[in-house]
């Protein structure tokens, strides 16, 4: 058999025109279900994707804003209350003031700050403090950490204590596994600045509540300390756990005085 | 199911290709603003509370 070369062009190009002439393919119930579960698999990464990251990213970015927005009114008053006076030495500040409002719940009140929690190069760790951990105020778009009702308010003889999430919803205490000894969490409310100092961690089942005692762990104690207590799940993208992190108060300013030397930029920052 | 897809759309290879990200695009815009935060109320809460 001899190929000549318009025959060999001739079968190139009926081969070509093969796929567009054959008649429609059959649609297999394998072939179907197969697309299906594919489809669901893609469906499930992105829900994750979306509820990890996507998700998670704009809402710490809506509650961050959400608390400087706070913090900055309270700071805006109290300049204008001092008005041309100088503040006020933070030494001279004396016992700290203890907000005793009965808030409401999802009512915010304070506004949480740690530096480590920061996304480097920004100052994303802000938030504002709820009263009540319920979802309305841990998945809030505004809030996104709780004050578990019954415990003490900040700068009290006591246990501040306080939930966030971990991972997603914007994770007010995405970072609290980083937490070193000695790290500040400040606290601001309408009366002032309450500085915390990170003590230690513990990691414990999700009913150990005794960690929310004025001394943790031995509710027939009375407390003689000003501690805080951060709770959150553990490990990070489980819940089978709670890390909880300690701290203890440092120091109290009236708002009257400028904020802490360490966040005094950021909180300048706000204002603008 | 994708395949016929494909040969339902119209137009050369190119424009075939951008009508489906053009879709894709769609699809996920529809997922991430109504589909998931709905799917995400339905799920159990992610608890990060000690409580009894």
């Amino acid at each position: 058999m001899s190929e000549s070369l318009p025959d060999g062009r001739r079968a190139r190009r009926a081969a070509e025109e093969a796929p567009r002439t054959r008649p429609k393919p059959r649609v297999s119930v394998v072939g179907v279900l197969g697309e299906l579960l594919l489809t669901a698999g893609v469906l499930i990464l992105l829900f994750l994707g979306w509820q990890l990251w996507w998700n998670d990213a704009i809402m710490a970015g809506q509650q961050s804003q959400a608390a400087s927005a706070l913090s900055d009114d309270w700071a805006a008053q109290d300049r204008g209350a001092r008005g041309d006076t100088p503040p006020p030495a933070p030494e001279d500040a004396g016992e700290p003031v203890v907000d005793t409002t009965e808030y409401a719940n999802a009512e915010p009140f304070a506004v949480m700050y740690v530096p480590r929690f920061d996304t480097p190069g920004t100052h994303d760790s802000v938030r504002n403090i709820a009263e009540g951990y319920g979802l309305d105020v841990l998945n809030s778009f505004e809030l996104g950490v709780g004050h578990y009702p019954g415990t003490q308010m900040p700068g009290e003889v006591g246990n501040f204590a306080i939930a966030a999430h971990r991972s997603a919803y914007g994770g007010g205490m995405h970072e609290i596994e980083q937490l070193q000894l000695g790290d500040a969490i400040y606290i601001q409310t309408k009366d002032g600045w309450y500085t915390y100092r990170f003590r230690d961690f513990e990691y414990v089942t999700p009913a150990t509540t005794e960690v929310l005692s004025p001394v943790p762990h031995h509710p027939e104690l009375q407390p003689t300390d000003r501690i805080i207590t951060l709770t959150s799940c553990n490990p990070l993208y489980s819940t089978d756990e709670r890390i909880i992190a300690y701290g203890v108060l440092e120091s109290w300013q009236p708002g009257a005085a400028n904020p802490p030397a360490e966040i005094a930029s950021v909180v300048a920052e706000w204002g603008d | 199911m994708y395949g016929a897809l494909w040969r339902i759309l119209p137009g050369p290879v190119w424009l075939r290709i951008i009508l489906l990200l053009v879709l894709i695009v769609a699809a996920v815009y529809a997922l991430f603003t109504w589909v998931f935060p709905w799917v995400d109320a339905q799920l159990n809460p992610i608890n990060v509370t000690v409580e009894e």
